[in-house]
């Protein structure tokens, strides 16, 4: 599995995202609640482009008339059709074995710590200051 | 991982998308911004729209409908850069659908302003106007993939019989639209002047689905929720569908070209079987008929394809485009609105060459004269 440091967590401000292309794939990083979410950027149903999609709350109703809102900002909503993903890997609400967005783990690391691993990146500045985004493909 | 993105196009769907270009039926242009509309709006109508905007026919005035599921019903992807709503900037439009998708036409299918759902019928006549004159200026003149329709709500039949003659002589519009939720059910005698003036010139006839009529869109009343106003479009679709057929529209208009435009196509064959069995039986309460409502649905209607029906079992879809017939359906994309079908994707069941050719292309060439 290849690791790849994509962006300074600094880049993507909360609540944002940002697109990256790692390895001929477009993949997209959401900054949720202070975490780091990567997914595809393509919609399983037509593609439309996720770093479009709303992130809303996940709403459940245990009975009728009663409606409880959790999750919040950790949910995609589809830009075209709507369809609902789960950020953490990508598992639609609706349909969850059959109809997934592909994710990926993603870590951050303080510069310091990647300075000192394999992993330096080559084409980004490193300052020991900062942490960085790495997503694993 | 899921099967559906897994599933790549057929790779002889892919060597024939280059070969075949698209006619999207359903392209949505959005008005900038109202003053758009003024070289088109005589003072008194300008006048009127700044100061009292739309009346329409909903069941509480000055509510819109908006957002439906997403702001202006619109892709979230699709809003420009430059500002102004979906479907308002040409060059937008042109990068994010009609380029990318090899678009060959787009015919114009334009909801602003609630064009047929005006209840002062004047205004809406004027509105009407012009929008015609600016679907030619602000789209058709600058890109000629884009195809106009002649906007003309047959509530006020004489404005309309009027407007036709005036887009007519113009000669660049490809169809003639009137409203699905009018008064009346569309096959009543008080429309057949404009169904005989479309027969005529051979225009087709559009039906687009939408606005605000006087009626409950459903038969059981107003729908509590937007996903069950969404579904009651089919219904709407099948009561028009059996007034025109039943009414004797095609049999009174054999040459009448007839086009259902976004209501989808999986309610089409249970609603025929159900009209010929029961014309089957009550055939002498409509005698104007001469042949079963079946025949007349296979020769006189056709029906683009957005928003398509996707079943769990893909082989249903397949069965449905057989039943309904591939000559009877238009590719239409619905661009830019929440629920656009992707050419490339959305039908989820593979199709022949030939019925390609004639769902996305060769049907609607030789509907619409292009």
């Amino acid at each position: 599995m290849a690791r790849h440091i994509v962006a300074r967590t600094s880049d993507i401000p909360p609540g944002g995202n940002k697109v990256f292309g790692v390895d001929g794939r477009d993949i997209v990083v959401f900054h949720v609640n202070g975490e780091f979410f990567a997914l595809l950027n393509r919609c399983p149903h037509e593609g439309a482009p996720l770093e479009k999609a709303a992130c809303v709350a996940r709403l459940t109703s245990p009975e009728p008339g009663i409606y409880q809102r959790s999750r919040v900002g950790e949910l995609l909503r589809c830009p075209w059709h709507g369809w609902e993903f789960d950020m953490r890997n990508g598992q639609s609400f609706f349909d969850p074995k059959r109809v997934k967005v592909r994710s990926y783990p993603v870590a951050v690391e303080s510069g310091e710590e990647l300075q000192k691993g394999p992993y330096v990146a080559e084409t980004f500045p490193v300052h020991v200051e900062d942490s960085y985004v790495i997503i694993e493909t | 991982m899921s099967d559906v993105i897994d599933r790549p196009i057929l790779a002889e769907e892919e060597a024939a998308k280059s070969r075949l270009r698209i006619i999207d039926c359903d392209v949505h242009p959005s008005i900038h911004a109202h003053t758009d509309l003024d070289q088109f709006l005589p003072k008194r109508w300008q006048q009127h729209l700044r100061t009292y905007g739309s009346h329409l026919r909903t069941p509480y005035i000055g509510t819109t409908p908006y957002p439906r599921s997403s702001p202006l019903i619109a892709r979230r992807d699709a809003w420009p850069p430059t500002g102004g709503p979906p479907g308002s900037d040409l060059d937008f439009m042109r990068k994010q659908h009609l380029d990318p998708l090899d678009v060959e036409y787009g015919i114009l299918q334009v909801l602003d302003l609630f064009i047929f759902s005006q209840q002062n019928l004047e205004f809406g006549a004027a509105i009407q106007r012009a929008i015609n004159d600016w679907q030619l200026a602000f789209w058709s003149d600058r890109d000629p993939r884009l195809k106009a329709s002649i906007l003309a709500g047959q509530d006020d039949t004489q404005f309309a019989i009027a407007e036709i003659e005036r887009c007519a002589k113009i000669g660049r519009y490809v169809q003639i639209n009137v409203c699905p939720r009018a008064n009346e059910p569309l096959g009543r005698r008080r429309y057949w002047p404009i169904y005989a003036r479309a027969q005529e010139l051979g225009l087709p006839l559009g039906i687009h689905v939408g606005g605000y009529g006087g009626h409950a869109p459903t038969g059981g009343g107003w729908p509590s929720y937007y996903v069950e106003e969404h579904q009651s479009n089919a219904h709407t679709m099948a009561a028009q569908l059996t007034s025109l057929v039943l009414e004797g529209v095609p049999e009174r208009f054999p040459d009448l070209k007839i086009v259902f435009i976004e209501g989808g196509f999986g309610w089409i064959p249970s609603a025929t079987w159900r009209m010929d069995r029961h014309f089957d039986a009550f055939r002498s309460e409509v005698p104007h008929l001469k042949r079963r409502p079946s025949e007349y649905v296979k020769q006189h209607f056709w029906f683009t394809t957005q928003p398509i029906d996707e079943p769990d079992e893909a082989k249903h879809l397949r069965s449905l485009i057989e039943w309904v017939g591939a000559d009877r359906l238009l590719f239409s994309s619905d661009y830019p609105h929440w629920d656009f079908d992707d050419p490339r994707f959305a039908f989820k069941t593979p199709l022949t060459e030939a019925e390609r050719r004639k769902i996305f292309n060769g049907n609607a060439r030789a509907l619409y004269k292009l």
